[in-house]
């Protein structure tokens, strides 16, 4: 409770204090809009339904994408952790382009696919794909292999033991890849939406952009605080509750 | 079975290993971890397998238990040769090797859900009863964290007794807690053995362990393994570790374990 009310005269504070050097006019009003400006801009968005329909459409991207990355991750994770062959092929190649800053698929995204629905989506995709895999390779590697013998004697074969030692076991480095890889996918589609119209759907990365080209400093202020919100929702329904349970059965502190 | 075994109608051993042999393969050393090893061990027998470090012990327990394989020699329990793990031999570790992704219970219910003979219900009522044979039936939803680490190791007890089996290998399950938790352990696992009555071999370096604890005492010694003297224990149970005539036995053991490491140094040129 107390908490809460720190938290909120915090931002209340802030804003006010936003809005004071807004009216002692150092900046130009254009560069610098009230908060009340981008509050009306919110509100109306809101009404007419832009906000939503661009959330929706980049919401959409960006969880089928993620989604795809994690079914195919967390089993090519395995693989390279399991079979030697597969870590020197697929596990290097992996490493390498874990290494390359996701917005770098952009211009090939787009000569491939064009200005397509699945251009965003391959974007998603190799953005988180690799974290994913790579912390599902590691996770794996971490447990102590004492787990799959004491599960050997208790009559566990070999598929039983991967689904219900091993992955169980490496949960913690999977939660944390998901995480990383949820902010990979998040800042690439970002930029690919800013970058690029997409015909099949105007996203919350295209507001922003139309919102340098009409000068409208609300609508680019109030399009990324939009972005923030749904970051920090991300964060609260997608991996707290993983974090949580984390937190609760291995004693970890987070 | 021989035709000379089938006349004389001799109960079969629960446990026999036969001329066991086991080379590891370091880098630039060869360790003849087992050299040549036989054991028979009785139904109900509780068997101690004690020596110094290197001597081989541990992997004859992991090859009892089916997780490693002999270069040579085989295995045999109740009559079938051993190929892998099976829960009709349960192993316990030093480390209680408890899965900290599950509460209490569900480490309980791990091996007891791979017994297509139960249902659930039954499967709870079995995992209740072993928590409550090892005195922890307060903590059936602890965490796995939140356990002492002598908790864990019984924890750890009740999850390899829960499906049943007919052998229980413990490799020095005791060496990490301290003097205190591990002797109320002595007289729980005594209590436990006498009640269910289990085939136990019990791996420890602790002389006095062994003798606190075996039927018999089979002492190795290193460089290669190999088994040098057994000791029948015939004390009263339960024991307790600290009077005067376990001491005695005990210190036996230790002599014979000394003389052997000194005949041993001898062997080696160095």
């Amino acid at each position: 409770m107390k908490r809460a009310l720190v938290v909120v005269v915090f931002f209340a504070l802030l804003v006010a204090g936003w809005e004071v050097l807004y009216r002692m006019k150092i900046w130009s009003p254009v560069l610098v809009p009230s908060p009340v400006t981008v509050g009306q801009y919110l509100i109306e968005s809101g009404k007419d339904g832009t906000m939503l329909q661009a959330t929706i459409v980049t919401m959409r991207r960006l969880l089928i994408g993620y989604f795809l990355s994690i079914v195919v991750g967390l089993p090519l994770g395995l693989l390279t952790a399991r079979f030697k062959f597969a870590e020197d092929t697929l596990g290097v190649l992996s490493l390498g382009l874990q290494t390359l800053p996701s917005v770098c698929w952009i211009p090939l995204a787009l000569l491939w696919f064009g200005q397509t629905e699945a251009a965003m989506l391959f974007v998603v995709i190799m953005g988180s794909l690799f974290s994913i895999l790579i912390a599902t390779d590691n996770g794996v590697r971490t447990v102590p292999p004492i787990y799959a013998r004491a599960a050997r004697t208790m009559g566990s074969g070999q598929f039983h033991t991967w689904f219900k030692v091993i992955l169980p076991a490496s949960l913690p480095f999977i939660v944390s890849g998901m995480k990383q890889g949820w902010g990979f996918a998040w800042r690439s589609l970002m930029g690919a939406e800013i970058y690029v119209t997409i015909l099949t759907g105007f996203g919350l990365g295209h507001l922003l952009h139309y919102g340098r080209e009409l000068n409208a400093m609300d609508q680019v202020i109030g399009v990324m605080l939009v972005i923030i919100v749904i970051g920090l929702l991300a964060d609260k329904i997608l991996f707290s509750p993983w974090e949580k349970f984390l937190y609760r059965r291995w004693g970890t502190q987070k | 079975m021989t035709l000379e075994q089938e006349l004389q109608n001799v109960a079969p051993e629960k446990l026999v290993v036969e001329n066991v042999s086991k080379t590891f393969r370091q880098r630039r050393t060869i360790v003849h971890a087992l050299d040549n090893v036989s054991l028979n061990v009785r139904e109900g027998e509780f068997v101690c397998l004690v020596g110094p470090s290197g001597c081989g012990k541990s992997t004859l327990l992991n090859i009892i238990a089916g997780l490693e394989f002999p270069d040579s020699g085989r295995v045999v329990a109740d009559g079938k040769p051993v190929t892998g793990p099976g829960r009709e031999r349960m192993m316990m570790f030093q480390e209680p090797a408890l899965f900290p992704w599950l509460d209490v219970l569900d480490n309980l219910m791990f091996g007891l859900k791979l017994k297509s003979n139960l249902n659930n219900r039954e499967r709870r009522e079995v995992a209740q009863f072993y928590l409550k044979l090892v005195g922890l039936e307060k903590f059936i939803h602890a965490n796995i964290h939140e356990l002492s680490g002598g908790m864990k190791q019984r924890v750890a007890l009740a999850r390899a007794l829960a499906p049943n089996p007919r052998v229980l290998l413990m490799d020095e399950p005791f060496a990490a807690l301290d003097a205190l938790t591990r002797e109320q352990l002595y007289g729980d696992i005594q209590g436990i053995w006498e009640k269910r009555r289990k085939t136990i071999i019990f791996v420890t370096h602790n002389v006095r362990e062994a003798a606190c604890l075996g039927d018999r005492v089979v002492l190795f010694s290193p460089h290669p393994g190999r088994i040098r003297e057994e000791f029948q224990i015939d004390l009263p149970r339960p024991r307790d570790i600290n009077t005067v005539e376990l001491a005695k036995h005990a210190s036996a053991i230790r002599g014979a374990l000394k003389q052997h490491l000194v005949s041993e140094e001898a062997e080696v040129p160095e």
